[in-house]
C-alpha cells in the first residue's frame, strides 16, 4: 500500500515549476512574439496549432523566459483527469493531505500553465479550463469547496496538432473560442537551414540536403505518412551526422524509422535519402 | 524451373516424365481451344512446335493454355502459338511473368493490344533476362510509387509497360529487369528510370514541339533517338543537381566514360530542351548514341496529347479557383471593387531554385495575396509545363461554371453492356486463382435502391416476436456503454479511501494487505461501425427470404437500442458485367419508414458473386470513421454465378481473396450462414471462427441478434 500511495505522490509532484535562466535557441517566423506578449497584457490565453516538431515547445519556453514567468508544462494523455490537473487528496500518516495539482500551482504562484497536446486530455478537463480561460479566470477545486482567483500574472496556454488527431478528439468550438490561436508551421527552407545549423553545428551542404530530405517526406503526407519529417528529426539527424555517423544511417535512424513502421514507406524514405547522400 | 500448379485435367497428369507425341498435344489443345478452331485453322503446327519440348515444358504450356482459355480462348491460341520460341528464352518465372503481363494487357486494353504482348516475346526476354535475380514490376511498385511522391512536381502514376516512357502524368516502366545478376543493382536501375522519366515531365522535355522537330529529318525515328540521348545527357546533369546521391550511384553504374565533347554544353544549368533540339542539328548525320544500362523512351504524341488535355483542365480550375478567392476577398470586404476583368498579377522570380521549383508572387490588384494551397498546386504545375502563368490563365471566372471531368476507368468490353457511358458504375479486379493475379476492372457493378415493400411487414414482424422483441430490447440496454466509477482497483485516478479504511482495518489485525486501493472511471464507448451484407441471390427464394428479412427487423431494434452505427446492403448479380449492390439502409441513414419498407422490399435476385460485392462494402465501411469496423455477412450458400466458372474453386478463392484485403484494410469479417454444409468452405473463406452455422432457418430472427450481441461484447 505504501508503494501505492509514494507512486500517487510522485505522480503528484514532478511537474515542478521551472524557472529558464537561459535564453533558449528561437527563431521568430512572423510575428509571434509580439502577438503573444499582447495576449498576456490583455489576459487572454493562448492556443498554438500546428504539426509535431515545428517548434512550439520551444516558443514557449522562450516566452517564458522573455516574460521571466515559471513555466510549467503538463503534456496530455489519454488518462489526464481534471484531479490532476488540479489536484487531489493523498494519505500520510493517517491523514489526508491536499495537494495541489500543476494547473492550481500555476495559479498560486502566477506561472505560465502549458497544456501540451490538449485534445488527449479526457474531456472532464474542459470543465476546469473553462472558468480559467474567459474573463473570469477562476480555478474551482471542487473537492476542497475552494475557488481561485488567478493573479495577472498567471497565463494559461495550450498546444494542438490539427493533423493527425481523429474528428473524434477535435476541439470543441465552445473551448477554442476562449483562447488566441497562433498557427506554426515548419519554416522555410532558409530558415530551417540556419535553425539545422545552430542547434546541431553542421555544415551547409549536409543542412541543405536534410531541408531537402524534410520536403520530400512533407510530399508524402496522405499518401503513406500521417506527418512528414519535422524540424525537430532534422536536428536530430543532424547531430548524429555532427557527430560522425554517416548521413544515410542518421537518416535512417532519425527520419525514416522515427516517420513509420511500414517496410515499403521505410524502403521509400532510404532510398530518397540515398539519392540526395 | 519451378514445378506449374497440378492440374485438374486427368489427361495431363498421365505418364509423367514422358515427353507427350504430336498428337497427343494436339487433341490436348484441341479440347481447350476448340471455341477458335475450325477446318482451316487448326493447332497441328503448333502441336509440332510444341512436341520437342521437355515433358515439364509441355505441362506449363498446356496448364497456361487451359487457365488462359477461360478468360478467352483467342488469347489462350495466340500463346501456344508463341509459346515455343518464348520458353527458348525464358525461365518459367519469366514466362509467367510475360503471361500476367499479357493478360493484364487483355483485361484492360482488350485481345489485339493482349495479343501483341504474345507475339513480342522477344522483346521481353531482353529485358527480362533469364536471371533469379530479376525484379518485377510489382514488387518495386509500391515503394517507387512513394519515392516519385517524396520527389517534387506534380503527383505521378505508375504503370507497366513494354518501354519506359511517360505520358507527363504517368510514369511507365518495364515489367521486369533483370540485366545484372546482383537483385540490388536491378532494383537501382529501376529507381534510376524512374528519376529520368520523372525528369523529363519535370525539367521541360516536352515543352517543345518533340515530334515536329524530329519530323523534319528524313529519318524521324533515329532523329527521336538521338535526341532522347541528348534529353538523357541534359536530365543526367539536373538530376546530379537534384538527387547528388542517385548521380552518384549512376555514374558507378554506368562507367566514367565522357560523353562526346560537342554535347557538354547541355550539362549546363541554363539549358533547356531547345538546346538538345538545336544539338540535333549537328550530330545527326555522323553520331550514333551508346548503349546505356536504363534506356529510357521519348513519346512525343502520348505526352503531347495528355499535356494538352491537362492545360486546358488545368486553366479552367484556375480561372475557377481564383475565382473563388476573389468571392472570399469580397465577402470578407477587403476589396470593395466591381471591376471584372483580371485583377491578379503574377511575378516571376529570374530563376527557379535547384529543384526546379519556381518562386512566384500572386498579386491582387496590386496587393500581394497567400495562394491557398490548391492554386499553388495549379501554379506549379502549369509552370512546369509553360515555364510561365500566360495572363489569360489569370482571369477569374465565377465558381459553379466548370466542374472537371473525371476520367472513367472503362472496359472496352463493356460497350455493348450499355454501362460504358453510364455513371455510377463502379469497377473492381477479381481475383483469378488459377492466374495469381488479379483480372484488372474485372466486374462492373451499380449501386440501387430496393423497390419499397409493403408499409406493415415491419409491425407484423414486431407483433409476431413481441416478447422477443422486450427480451431483446433489455440486453441490448444493458450492452449501453456508460461512465460508470469502478472502486477496488489495482490502477486509478483517485484514492478510494473506503478502500483504504479497510485496508487499515486489516493490516492492523495482522492480516495480508490488497494492493486495490483505488478508484477509476471507465467509459465503455461503443466506437463501432457495422455493414450488413445480405444475399440476394435467388436461391434465397422463399421463406429464407422471409427470414432474412425479420431478421433485419429485429437486428435493427437492437441496433437502434444499442446506437451503434450500421448499414444494410443487400447484393446480387448475373455475370461479372451486371453485379448488384441494393442500398437498404446507408450509414448516414436513420432507421425510418423508407428503411423498414426497403427492407420488406428485399426480393430474390439473381446470382451470389461475392468477391465484388465485399469489395465494395469494404470501400463504404473504410469511409466511416470507427474504432471497430465489422462487415456482417448473411448467407444461404457458397459463392455462386452464371458464367466465369465463378462456382466452385475459383468464387471461393475470389471472396476469400477480398476478404483478405477486407481484412488488411482493418474490417474484421463475419458470416452466418444457413448452408449445413458451410463447414466445408466458409473456415477456408472466413478463417476458422469467424463464421456461424444457424441450422434452423425460421430461429434467423431470433438468432442474429444474439450472434451480434457475443460478437461485440
Amino acid at each position: 500500500m505504501r508503494s501505492k500511495i509514494s507512486q500517487l505522490q510522485t505522480k503528484a509532484l514532478n511537474t515542478e515549476a521551472r524557472i529558464i535562466e537561459k535564453e533558449p535557441y528561437y527563431e521568430s517566423v512572423g510575428d509571434e512574439i509580439a502577438l503573444f506578449e499582447s495576449a498576456y497584457q490583455c489576459l487572454i490565453p493562448v492556443l498554438l496549432k500546428g504539426p509535431t516538431g515545428c517548434g512550439k515547445t520551444r516558443f514557449m519556453e522562450y516566452m517564458a523566459w522573455r516574460l521571466k514567468r515559471p513555466l510549467i508544462t503538463v503534456s496530455c494523455h489519454d488518462d489526464l483527469t481534471a484531479s490532476d490537473l488540479v489536484g487531489r487528496y493523498l494519505i500520510t500518516n493517517n491523514e489526508t493531505v491536499w495537494v495541489d495539482g500543476p494547473l492550481a500551482r500555476a495559479v498560486r504562484v502566477g506561472a505560465i500553465c502549458y497544456l501540451d497536446e490538449v485534445v488527449e486530455a479526457r474531456k472532464d478537463t474542459t470543465v476546469v479550463i473553462h472558468p480559467l480561460a474567459d474573463d473570469r479566470r477562476i480555478l474551482s477545486m471542487e473537492k476542497r469547496g475552494e475557488l481561485l482567483q488567478a493573479p495577472r500574472e498567471f497565463l494559461l496556454a495550450m498546444s494542438y496538432n490539427p493533423g493527425y488527431q481523429s474528428v473524434l478528439k477535435e476541439l470543441k468550438q465552445s473551448t477554442r473560442q476562449r483562447f488566441i490561436a497562433i498557427d506554426f508551421n515548419y519554416p522555410d527552407s532558409a530558415l530551417e537551414k540556419k535553425i539545422v545549423m545552430a542547434e546541431a553545428g553542421i555544415d551547409a551542404g549536409n543542412a541543405d540536403k536534410l531541408i531537402k530530405l524534410a520536403h520530400m517526406t512533407r510530399n508524402l503526407k496522405d499518401n503513406g505518412l500521417d506527418e512528414g519529417a519535422s524540424t525537430r528529426l532534422l536536428v536530430h539527424a543532424a547531430k548524429l551526422i555532427k557527430r560522425g555517423i554517416a548521413p544515410r544511417t542518421a537518416c535512417h535512424g532519425a527520419i525514416a524509422e522515427a516517420l513509420s513502421d511500414d517496410p515499403e514507406m521505410l524502403r521509400a524514405v532510404d532510398e530518397l535519402t540515398s539519392s540526395l547522400f | 524451373m519451378n514445378l506449374p500448379p497440378p492440374c485438374s485435367d486427368p489427361r495431363l497428369t498421365v505418364a509423367a516424365g514422358e515427353p507427350r507425341t504430336a498428337d497427343e498435344v494436339e487433341s490436348a489443345l484441341d479440347e481447350q481451344l476448340d471455341a477458335v478452331l475450325s477446318t482451316r485453322r487448326t493447332v497441328t503446327r503448333i502441336a509440332a512446335a510444341l512436341a520437342p519440348l521437355t515433358r515439364h515444358e509441355q505441362d506449363f504450356v498446356l496448364h497456361w493454355v487451359a487457365v488462359i482459355a477461360r478468360t478467352n480462348p483467342e488469347m489462350a491460341f495466340q500463346f501456344a502459338a508463341a509459346a515455343p520460341q518464348a520458353l527458348a528464352t525464358l525461365d518459367s518465372a519469366a514466362a509467367e511473368a510475360w503471361i500476367i503481363q499479357a493478360m493484364d494487357t487483355y483485361d484492360r486494353e482488350g485481345l489485339y493490344l493482349g495479343s501483341q504482348v504474345f507475339k513480342r516475346s522477344t522483346e521481353f526476354a531482353q529485358l527480362a533476362g533469364a536471371s533469379t535475380a530479376a525484379v518485377t514490376f510489382e514488387d518495386v511498385v509500391h515503394v517507387l510509387q512513394l519515392f516519385v511522391c517524396g520527389l517534387s512536381g506534380r503527383r505521378m502514376k505508375l504503370d507497366a509497360a513494354a518501354q519506359a516512357y511517360t505520358d507527363t502524368e504517368t510514369l511507365f516502366l518495364p515489367p521486369r529487369i533483370a540485366l545484372s545478376p546482383d537483385k540490388n543493382t536491378n532494383f537501382l536501375i529501376y529507381k534510376i528510370i524512374l528519376t529520368l522519366l520523372w525528369a523529363q515531365s519535370r525539367f521541360g522535355t516536352f515543352n517543345a514541339d518533340l515530334q515536329t522537330a524530329c519530323d523534319a529529318y528524313t529519318d524521324p525515328q533515329r532523329a527521336l533517338e538521338l535526341l532522347n540521348y541528348l534529353e538523357t545527357l541534359r536530365l543526367e546533369a539536373c538530376v546530379a543537381r537534384a538527387l547528388p546521391g542517385l548521380a552518384r550511384e549512376m555514374t558507378q553504374l554506368r562507367g566514367d566514360e565522357q560523353p562526346d565533347p560537342r554535347c557538354l554544353p547541355l550539362r549546363a544549368p541554363t539549358a533547356t530542351v531547345h538546346d538538345s533540339i538545336s544539338m540535333l542539328a549537328g550530330l545527326y548525320t555522323d553520331f550514333t548514341p551508346p548503349p546505356c544500362s536504363y534506356a529510357t523512351t521519348l513519346q512525343p504524341l502520348h505526352a503531347a496529347a495528355t499535356r494538352r488535355a491537362r492545360l486546358a483542365d488545368e486553366k479552367n480550375e484556375l480561372q475557377a479557383a481564383l475565382g473563388r478567392l476573389l468571392e472570399e476577398k469580397e465577402a470578407s470586404g477587403d476589396h470593395v471593387s466591381a471591376r471584372p476583368t483580371s485583377r491578379f498579377s503574377l511575378k516571376l522570380a529570374a530563376a527557379p531554385d535547384q529543384e526546379g521549383n519556381a518562386q512566384y508572387e500572386l498579386s491582387l490588384d496590386a496587393e500581394p495575396v497567400t495562394p491557398p494551397e490548391n492554386i499553388k498546386q495549379l501554379f506549379d504545375s502549369i509552370l512546369q509545363d509553360l515555364g510561365e502563368i500566360p495572363d489569360d490563365y489569370l482571369v477569374a471566372t465565377g465558381a459553379g461554371g466548370y466542374r472537371k471531368s473525371k476520367p472513367v476507368e472503362q472496359d472496352p468490353a463493356d460497350v455493348w453492356k450499355g454501362v460504358y457511358h453510364e455513371e455510377g458504375a463502379f469497377f473492381y479486379n477479381e481475383w483469378d486463382h488459377k492466374r495469381r493475379h488479379y483480372r484488372k476492372n474485372w466486374c462492373v457493378l451499380r449501386e440501387l435502391d430496393v423497390h419499397p415493400g409493403s408499409a406493415g411487414f415491419t409491425e407484423l414482424t414486431l407483433k409476431k416476436y413481441a416478447p422477443q422483441v422486450a427480451q431483446l430490447k433489455r440486453t441490448f440496454e444493458l450492452m449501453r456503454g456508460e461512465d460508470r466509477l469502478l472502486r477496488r482497483q489495482q490502477n486509478g485516478d483517485d484514492i478510494d479511501f473506503d478502500a483504504v479504511i479497510a485496508a487499515y482495518a486489516d493490516m492492523k489485525s495482522g492480516m495480508e494487505l490488497t494492493d486495490r486501493l483505488l478508484v477509476k472511471r471507465h467509459k465503455s464507448e461503443r466506437d463501432l461501425a457495422v455493414m450488413f451484407m445480405v444475399d440476394m441471390s435467388g436461391s434465397t427464394k422463399g421463406w429464407i427470404n422471409d427470414a432474412e428479412r425479420e431478421a433485419l427487423v429485429m437486428l435493427c431494434q437492437a441496433l437502434e437500442v444499442l446506437g451503434d452505427r450500421y448499414a444494410i446492403y443487400g447484393f446480387s448479380g448475373l455475370t461479372r458485367k451486371r453485379c448488384e449492390i441494393y442500398r437498404v439502409k446507408r450509414f448516414d441513414e436513420p432507421y425510418a419508414d423508407m428503411v423498414k419498407n426497403r427492407i420488406a422490399g428485399i426480393q430474390p435476385q439473381d446470382y451470389t458473386r461475392m468477391g465484388v460485392a465485399i469489395r465494395h462494402l469494404t470501400t463504404l465501411l473504410n469511409q466511416v470513421e470507427a474504432r471497430t469496423k465489422l462487415l456482417i455477412t448473411l448467407s444461404d450458400g457458397k459463392p455462386d454465378d452464371y458464367s466465369d466458372n465463378y462456382r466452385g474453386e475459383y468464387g471461393i478463392e475470389d471472396t476469400r481473396r477480398a476478404l483478405i484485403e477486407a481484412h488488411r484494410s482493418g474490417i474484421k469479417p463475419f458470416c452466418i450462414t444457413i448452408d449445413h454444409e458451410a463447414r466445408e468452405y466458409l473456415p477456408h473463406m472466413y478463417g476458422p471462427v469467424n463464421w456461424t452455422l444457424v441450422d434452423d432457418v425460421a430461429r434467423l430472427p431470433l438468432k442474429v441478434a444474439d450472434i451480434y450481441r457475443r460478437l461485440t461484447t
